[in-house]
């Protein structure tokens, strides 16, 4: 089984988009090279296993040029040697940056559904094999395999002369890190990553706020479950195993970028992790700062989540009443919603109603460990209500 | 090997010997729980005789064809008297009686109390593919 811990493959993920870039400057159709080089990719974690050659992308070139040109070969004896290059974008003299950045808008592009342009992305700039996007994905290999090609043949006539949506990109790489972990891929890493490479190629402020942002929440990935898999919440997890490292890089990423006046969502949004990042415990937290930066947030993208986050925020800063009042402005459709109000009902001492609101979380839970954990919360307040 | 699949029923099974609902049980008693139904999972993946396991949140509704070219018909909520599935296990087992042991072991998690909840589950044979030898 091919998996990350194959000492080959961070260095075939790195190379991946540039032997792509590589190849459609050559005249390859985009579709036809991004499967050239995932055979290449796949062909070198069997054959690296053993020698690794001197020259991994010259290896990698060659081997998915000469993919590329059997394929068009047997197409074009196929279809009356009519070669499908005239489609590709002309070659000239762009640099490998732009190279990338046209690679993550073309991956992004708002032609596609956001699952197929995750998949995409993760295959054509990640340089994942498509048995991993499949398994972080908990689907059969053949489903993500046609999930991939379709999404290449809804690009087929798409024209690329528009500038690109570096919002749409922003938004595939934010979705890819939400989905964090599980089984063999660590998609929250693998985000991160392309979210780096993404910021070599752009320099929009909101790219480095987007790093901080994943950096940020990444630095608390160790303390967010307890080893047996349940959800510890901010205010009890255990904020002496949180990585040092990636907070102190995420908040000068996002120091550097808010310099710069330019704010948007994701800075903002990093700006609220690193205020948490800052402090040492709940209570000693800048909450009337954090409630300062969800109006910022609404104000640049009013949404019915930041609202009910702002609302917990708004508790602790002035109270569980203000924090309820804020909760009235929430829409009761909004995922979550009955967990926050459980949760400022329990701060405001109405135990009855908290306990009813945990049920009723519980049961709307969208994944089993918030589940568990509701269920956990409704059991502790009815304790209460038992033994007071 | 045969497999077989375990269906836990939120609502329709005849009710457990000891119904209490979670959330009346204490902090403890519900990671308890948890840990058992973790614990019997990994182990079972273990023998080698786990195929998957999924849970299903209690929403959801029927929906049918209607006429043609129009919009498909929807029904739901759920009403409360109808019988709804919470989630399932597949196992690949030897035998019919390994099936009942393992469905028995599972209706035995820690509920209140600590003791076994003595949940009904529901026990189904898959039919299998045609075998190559017929003759």
């Amino acid at each position: 089984m091919i998996d990350t811990a194959d000492a080959d493959a961070p260095l075939l993920r790195a190379l991946a988009p540039e032997v792509l870039g590589v190849l459609v400057r050559r005249g390859a159709d985009f579709a036809t090279a991004e499967d050239a080089v995932q055979e290449a990719i796949v062909k070198a974690l069997g054959a690296w296993r053993r020698t690794q050659p001197d020259d991994p992308k010259g290896w990698l070139i060659t081997t998915a040029w000469r993919s590329f040109l059997d394929v068009t070969r047997a197409e074009s004896t196929r279809q009356g040697r009519e070669l499908r290059v005239a489609s590709a974008p002309p070659a000239g003299d762009v640099s490998g940056a732009d190279d990338t950045l046209e690679l993550y808008f073309r991956c992004a592009h708002p032609a596609l559904s956001t699952a197929s342009a995750v998949a995409l992305t993760l295959r054509a700039v990640g340089g994942l094999t498509t048995r991993q996007i499949a398994q972080a994905y908990l689907v059969p290999e053949a489903t993500m395999a046609q999930r991939i090609s379709r999404a290449k043949r809804a690009l087929v006539d798409v024209r690329f002369d528009q500038p690109g949506d570096l919002t749409a990109v922003m938004h595939v790489l934010y979705l890819m890190f939400n989905e964090g972990y599980s089984g063999h891929i660590d998609l929250a890493s693998e985000a991160i990553r392309l979210a780096r490479g993404l910021a070599d190629a752009s320099d929009d402020p909101e790219v480095a706020g987007l790093i901080a942002l994943m950096l940020l929440h990444h630095a608390r990935r160790a303390a967010r479950t307890t080893p047996g898999g349940s959800l510890v919440p901010l205010a009890e997890q255990d904020r002496g195993v949180w990585d040092v490292s990636l907070i102190t890089e995420g908040v000068a990423i996002l120091r550097v970028a808010l310099a710069r006046d330019h704010l948007g969502p994701y800075q903002a949004q990093a700006a609220i992790a690193a205020l948490h990042a800052d402090a040492p415990s709940v209570a000693e937290t800048d909450w009337v700062q954090i409630v300062e930066w969800y109006d910022e947030l609404l104000r640049l993208a009013d949404h019915p989540v930041v609202r009910l986050n702002r609302a917990v925020a708004v508790c602790e800063a002035d109270g569980a009443p203000a924090g309820l009042v804020a909760l009235a402005q929430v829409d009761d459709v909004v995922p979550r919603r009955s967990a926050v109000a459980a949760y400022l009902h329990e701060r405001n001492g109405d135990l009855r109603t908290a306990a009813r609101l945990y049920t009723e979380a519980a049961r709307d839970a969208p994944n089993i460990p918030e589940r568990n954990h509701q269920t956990r919360q409704a059991a502790r307040i009815n304790q209460l209500l038992r033994n007071p | 090997m045969a497999k077989y699949l375990l269906l836990k029923h939120y609502r329709g099974a005849p009710a457990p010997v000891h119904d209490v609902p979670m959330d009346q049980w204490t902090p403890e008693e519900v990671d308890a729980h948890m840990q058992f139904m973790r614990d019997f999972a990994s182990r079972l993946e273990g023998t080698g005789e786990f195929v998957d396991g999924q849970a299903l949140s209690p929403d959801g509704m029927w929906v049918r064809s209607d006429s043609e070219g129009g919009l498909p018909m929807t029904d739901g909520p759920f009403a409360e008297a109808k019988d709804l599935i919470a989630g399932w296990m597949i196992i690949d087992v030897d035998s019919q009686d390994r099936a009942i042991e393992l469905a028995g072991e599972l209706s035995s998690a820690p509920g209140a109390g600590g003791r076994p909840i003595h949940e009904w589950l529901e026990v189904r044979p898959f039919l299998s593919a045609p075998l190559a030898v017929t003759e």
